[in-house]
């Protein structure tokens, strides 16, 4: 079972080391290194990422809290809102954002701004049920109100009680965003932005090798991130212990 | 009078304002694209009411996408489910595997969300024409290509495809496959059931929604698809997504500009119907397996 995810990353990676005439070389990272667009098109990736997860972050942790704290009626309703982006395919969304926002500032739809502001939406299914599930595990209104009578108020409850928390629960929606991010091709593309992606996709078109190097790369960049974190969440916990639910 | 406990007992308006920036934020970059596309599929080009974009929507060319990209929804989902459901027992059954557990999980993370481009080009290294399987195949006997395969054709997107579906699978099916307590399958023994038996009618009834639900759920992924195929083929093969992705690059005819639309609609309305059916099969999936 182990080879259906080895053989193509084994597959890819020779791919990628292949030089002329059968020689294996790490040419081919070189050529990755030695591309002028390579710092461009990965800072604009990034940065989009950036302003994804603290758009994330600033939107979805306060939502859910308070949705568990004090509106447990609206979960449903937050819930099926944040689901949507699974019912509009993203290359229908892209139809509707160029017509909504056809005569929004430049500002907004002419950067990639637009891309982070879509891709928090896009990201919604997965940072939703990834901060639900970490609030869900700790027994939130306990917390809360010690905080609350020990005379906090609700900014420091929020930074200094419930994020420590969640923290787990905050960094896997994140790693989950920015691979969205690094990932994301069809809303770009369709909406003429050059980002990491779209770039990767058109060098692929002259130079396989490095398009394919790459995708090595970002490909088990992510899982060793996400592998790591799965790990540092999957240790048994101790002294936190007391506040999670037994079930 | 106990003071209630958690707060709760403010005025629910004051409350709802706490959510005031999630309702906006979603309302005017989830809900306004999606309602403007619905009013847009009804649209004709001068402002009007029409059903015309719909009825073109599924006429030719748009009717063989459609058809097509069902076809292939169906055929991967039902892969992805089958190959996805055998790999997460074998994961699940395996004894006191932890760490396999976690490489597993999380390489279905990476194969699952970020997908796409970096697949596309890993199968291009795979099962390209000169990719290292079909190298590999060739030095013992046998020409992949010469079966008039193709990475670039509908068989091509189907293998690529059920690489995304597969780990959407072990995902999903993961949680309803360890609420399979081992008790019932000690009961089922003690009273001589064989195997086979437990399977069919103990474990297989239990499961069967979950199974149908991600059956439904794989398919509205594949069918929402887009760049896998768009890196992969640049348009070769026909599929809605793409056919919606080529309107608005600009092959547009004169007062179909709202076509486009009327294809989003229509896959709205199908990914809408799936993630409904899946939805219900959750819930009835979880009377058994919490």
């Amino acid at each position: 079972m182990g080879a259906y995810f080895l053989v193509p990353v084994a597959a890819a990676l020779e791919f990628a080391l292949r030089g002329p005439n059968g020689t294996h070389s790490l040419a081919a990272f070189r050529d990755i290194a030695a591309q002028p667009e390579l710092v461009p098109m990965l800072t604009v990736s990034l940065r989009i990422a950036l302003g994804t997860l603290l758009i994330t972050v600033a939107l979805m942790v306060p939502t859910v809290v308070w949705v568990h704290l004090r509106l447990p009626r609206l979960r449903p309703l937050v819930e099926a809102l944040s689901l949507l982006p699974l019912v509009v395919p993203v290359v229908v969304l892209v139809v509707g954002v160029l017509t909504a926002f056809a005569d929004a500032p430049n500002l907004i739809k002419g950067t990639p701004a637009i891309l982070a502001l879509e891709y928090v939406a896009l990201a919604m299914p997965f940072s939703y049920r990834a901060l639900d599930a970490g609030v869900s595990a700790v027994r939130l209104p306990t917390l809360v109100e010690a905080a609350r009578s020990l005379g906090a108020n609700w900014p420091t409850v929020l930074l200094r009680v419930v994020v420590p928390n969640i923290r787990t629960a905050i960094v896997g929606s994140a790693l989950l965003t920015t691979a969205l991010v690094l990932g994301e091709f069809t809303m770009a593309s369709l909406m003429l932005f050059d980002t990491f992606p779209t770039w990767m996709v058109r060098v692929g078109q002259q130079q396989a090798g490095v398009a394919v190097g790459l995708s090595v790369l970002v490909l088990l960049t992510s899982w060793a991130l996400l592998l790591a974190l799965s790990i540092a969440a999957g240790r048994p916990r101790g002294a936190t212990s007391l506040f999670r639910r037994s079930s | 009078m106990p003071v209630p406990t958690g707060g709760g007992r403010r005025k629910p308006s004051a409350a709802v304002l706490g959510l005031v920036p999630f309702f906006a934020y979603t309302s005017v970059f989830l809900v306004l694209p999606t309602v403007s596309v619905v009013v847009g599929a009804f649209t004709d080009s001068a402002g009007r009411f029409t059903l015309g974009n719909l009825s073109a929507a599924l006429q030719e060319p748009y009717l063989t996408a459609l058809l097509t990209s069902l076809k292939l929804s169906l055929v991967t989902a039902v892969l992805g489910v089958l190959l996805g459901a055998l790999l997460a027992n074998a994961v699940v059954t395996s004894p006191r595997a932890v760490l396999l557990r976690h490489v597993v999980s999380s390489a279905s993370g990476v194969f699952a969300h970020l997908g796409g481009v970096p697949l596309a080009f890993m199968f291009i290294a795979s099962i390209g024409s000169i990719g290292l399987v079909t190298r590999a195949l060739q030095a013992i006997g046998l020409d992949l290509y010469a079966t008039g395969f193709s990475l670039f054709s509908f068989a091509g997107i189907v293998v690529v495809y059920v690489y995304f579906q597969v780990p959407l699978m072990v995902l999903v099916i993961t949680p309803a496959l360890e609420g399979l307590r081992p008790q019932w399958a000690e009961a089922a023994h003690n009273l001589g059931a064989t195997r086979p038996q437990y399977w069919r009618y103990v474990a297989g009834p239990v499961l069967l929604p979950a199974l149908l639900g991600s059956l439904l759920l794989l398919f509205a992924n594949s069918f929402a698809a887009y760049a896998t195929a768009a890196a992969l083929t640049n348009g070769g093969v026909p599929l809605l997504p793409i056919e919606i992705g080529s309107l608005l690059s600009g092959n547009v005819i004169a007062g179909q500009e709202n076509l486009g639309k009327a294809l989003g609609l229509e896959m709205i309305v199908i990914v809408a119907a799936l993630m409904g059916g899946y939805t219900l099969l959750q819930r009835r999936a979880s009377r058994w397996l919490s």
